[in-house]
């Protein structure tokens, strides 16, 4: 009846486990009651979880990504505490447990943190930035949302029911087949990453025909913002690279239920064929993370200098040569596999030609803020410290790329500290550049700057504190994942980098405390003009948060920056439109649909790890009938009146002349 | 033939999506029409593998050709895929997947052909492990 589960499958013997679940059910009942007792579940259910408002889905995205990152970063601290004290096998955590807590933080920061982050911030800002109402499919937008955090929902449960993979965040076969990974913990990895993988899929083919086909009249492609055309690589990326990762699962996935032998070590199997596939998905990924933060210090840097972005074209330019150049470089991540001179060559000069590109960014951003007069607000404090950040993590990532560098330094912390380096230093500081420049945006107002400031200067000191002792002993020879070591000179290093952790750790309690606070204290960061940075692109153009419908009339594009050249002219150019270019404005309707598909799709994913197979026909039967019976609706749209958009209109322009004048 | 012509004074690539009056037979023409190209094209390659008709070692070639045929039909036909102005971003999609596919398809051959590179024989192996 119940295929492998039972109640041995609750790991009781594994008490942090045990707390940390029982912690979170009790932080998840809480925050339920809390909104069943003040009844806020009608509100939530109507305006947010059925949304197809590209903005709350957008907003949804971040704050999984948040609730993930906390869960990502306490699987940190336990890994920097560990090794801190594992010398001589000391340290509190047991080897099956420790390769479970960084298979998972790898998984999480990847897939559930960095991902959503970055597509949230492209769903909230793109259409915005375009001067068009919505995504080109909205209700897929929501199937796609939805089913990201299905794939989120199952990696936690593994965390109480069962087991995680301890492969490693790649899974990497023979290990993860059934020979020498019989639990469920692998099976847990595979299914909640090709359900979210589906989700990525469609938001990527969701943003890319949104830019493709929705645009503001006018707004041709090189007048579009550069976070929107980082967005456009970055999504053609993951719609060109997500399948792949579908496919390799999918072949583990036979091979672990139907006894296929694609990676298997006997049979005729090739492990290596899985290590290449992974990567040829894996390191298009990586720039699909990168990319939109790119764009967001683009948007960063020109609004906080007051200067137009220095080398738009050359920047367009740049960027579509990383979304290329980045499929032709994925040897690189297994160098010292097999490959011969000439194969290994070949990629490394691959590798290396990718810092062109990145570099032309880089001097871009510098050009950008001199002769600029620079704004010091949190933004642009992340984005100084990413291009330092960046330029170190791009210049070991180019000394790894060469092979035989490689050679001396694959799989040892050095490669750890790099990719750190880069993921952090790039997308997360690009994330929380993004954050905080739009926060405003999203909700009309300002995030405490005070406290943003306290939590950036934690975490720059935090990162630098946590990851260069890896540089340091990736050289003396330090492998990656290594749950105790016999050799006492690492052990110093090793305690700095868990005191890095620590500062991480502050800067994380900061970020929630200037959330807190800024909630508090929103009448008096309010900010009614919908235009606080004095921003340059369309999405400030409108109220915030924004209407509905975005704009009420929508912009007639005449040149980069519209916004900003709108504001030098006179104020004629950002006077109300006449009465009769008002019209009434049909959005689509809110659905159910993704987020009822998105819970019959968890069921059936924890139905297939646990081998539960009537539930599973179940589960698909009815994420199907979701499905269809959208099909079948019979109202798609809803319309909003003339009228009301034009007083909201008027009333925006009359809030922002006050705050102006 | 009267309608043909008509056509080509219109300027119409092949499986271009008709429009206007009488569209609904054009367009069943156009999919008749490449129905018919694509059960040919089918018909010959199960045909030609087979028979003496060309040297033996060309064979694989021919099927080849017709199978990169058959692709165009089904893209200019059934995905009205043309060379016309609404079509420039279909183009563009097509060429990077094409481009993507023949970049992981052709990179793996050349990796996985390689792999063993730095290995030394079997039998070396074995005498290492003795």
């Amino acid at each position: 009846m119940w295929g492998k589960l039972s109640w041995a499958a609750i790991p009781l013997h594994e008490p942090i486990a045990i707390v940390a679940s029982a912690v979170v059910l009790l932080v998840l009942a809480g925050v339920v009651g809390w909104v069943l007792v003040r009844g806020h579940f009608a509100y939530l259910w109507k305006q947010w979880l059925t949304s197809v408002d590209h903005k709350r889905i957008g907003i949804m995205y971040v704050v999984l990504a948040l609730v993930m990152l906390l869960r990502g970063f306490s699987d940190a601290i336990l890994m920097r505490s560990q090794q801190a004290l594992a010398l001589h096998g000391g340290g509190y955590l047991p080897p099956e447990h420790y390769d479970q807590i960084f298979s998972a933080h790898g998984t999480i920061m990847i897939f559930f943190v960095a991902m959503p982050f970055v597509i949230g911030l492209m769903n909230f800002v793109v259409p915005l930035q375009l001067g068009v109402r919505d995504v080109a499919f909205p209700v897929l937008n929501s199937v796609g949302f939805w089913l990201t955090a299905a794939g989120a929902l199952l990696v936690n449960v593994s965390l109480m029911v069962g087991e995680f993979a301890r492969t490693g965040w790649l899974a990497y076969p023979p290990l993860s087949e059934l020979t020498y990974s019989p639990g469920v913990g692998v099976d847990y990895y595979l299914w909640a990453l090709q359900i979210s993988g589906i989700g990525t899929l469609i938001a990527g083919i969701n943003l890319v025909t949104t830019i493709l086909k929705l645009r503001a009249p006018g707004m041709n492609y090189l007048r579009m913002p550069m976070f929107c055309w980082t967005a456009l690589a970055s999504s053609l990326l993951m719609v060109a690279a997500f399948p792949i990762l579908t496919a390799t699962f999918a072949m583990l996935l036979l091979d672990r239920y139907l006894g296929f032998h694609f990676f298997t070590n006997e049979a005729g199997g090739n492990v290596m064929m899985y290590v290449n596939l992974i990567w040829a998905w894996g390191h298009p990924e990586v720039y699909i993370l990168v990319l939109p933060a790119f764009g967001i210090y683009s948007e960063v840097f020109a609004t906080f200098s007051r200067k137009a972005l220095f080398g738009y074209r050359s920047m367009v330019a740049a960027t579509m040569a990383i979304c290329l150049v980045s499929f032709m470089v994925w040897l690189h991540h297994f160098f010292t596999m097999g490959a011969g001179a000439n194969v290994n060559t070949a990629f490394g000069i691959a590798t290396m030609v990718i810092a062109v590109p990145t570099g032309v960014k880089i001097f871009n951003w510098l050009f950008t803020m001199y002769g600029g007069r620079l704004v010091f607000a949190t933004p642009i404090l992340w984005s100084l410290a990413f291009v330092v950040t960046f330029v170190i993590g791009g210049m070991t990532g180019v000394l790894l790329a060469a092979p035989p560098a490689d050679f001396v330094l694959h799989n040892s912390v050095f490669l750890v500290a790099h990719f750190h380096n880069v993921i952090i230093g790039g997308t997360l500081f690009g994330a929380f550049a993004g954050y905080t420049y739009w926060f405003p945006k999203a909700f009309g107002f300002r995030l405490h700057d005070g406290l943003g400031k306290a939590a950036f200067w934690c975490w720059v000191v935090g990162f630098y504190l946590a990851f260069m002792p890896l540089y340091a002993l990736g050289l003396t020879g330090m492998t990656r994942r290594l749950q105790h070591y016999e050799v006492a000179a690492w052990q110093p290093w090793l305690v700095v980098a868990a005191v890095g952790a620590a500062f991480v750790l502050a800067g994380i309690g900061f970020q929630v405390a200037q959330l807190v606070v800024s909630i508090r204290r929103r009448e008096a960061l309010r900010d009614v003009s919908g235009d606080p940075w004095n921003g340059r692109t369309l999405e400030w153009s409108t109220a915030s948060p924004p209407p509905s419908f975005n704009f009420a009339v929508l912009p007639q594009v005449q040149g980069q920056d519209d916004f900003w050249r709108r504001k030098q002219l006179s104020d004629a150019a950002l006077a109300s439109p006449a009465d009769e270019e008002y019209q009434d404005i049909h959005l689509p309707r809110n659905s159910a649909t993704g987020i009822v598909c998105a819970f019959f799709a968890s069921v059936m994913g924890f139905a297939l790890v646990w081998h539960i197979w009537w539930l599973v026909g179940l589960a698909f039967l009815c994420a199907y009938a979701t499905f269809v019976k959208l099909a079948w609706r019979e109202q798609q749209e809803d319309s909003v009146p003339a009228d009301l958009a034009r007083e909201l209109d008027r009333a925006h322009r009359a809030a922002r002349q006050g705050s102006a004048a | 033939m009267n309608e043909e012509r008509d056509l080509a004074a219109d300027d119409v690539a092949p499986g271009d999506e008709f429009e206007g009056a009488g569209s609904l037979g054009a367009a069943v023409r156009s999919y008749l029409v490449g129905f018919l190209l694509a059960i040919v094209l089918t018909a010959v390659s199960f045909y030609l593998a087979r028979s003496t008709l060309v040297w033996e070692p060309s064979i694989p070639i021919a099927l080849s050709v017709l199978a990169i045929a058959q692709m165009g039909v089904h893209l200019v036909f059934f995905l009205h895929i043309t060379a016309g102005p609404d079509s420039v971003n279909n183009i563009m999609a097509l060429a990077f997947g094409l481009l993507i596919v023949m970049l992981l398809v052709f990179g793996s051959l050349w990796i996985m052909a390689n792999l063993d590179h730095n290995m030394l024989p079997m039998d070396q192996i074995l005498n290492m492990q003795r």
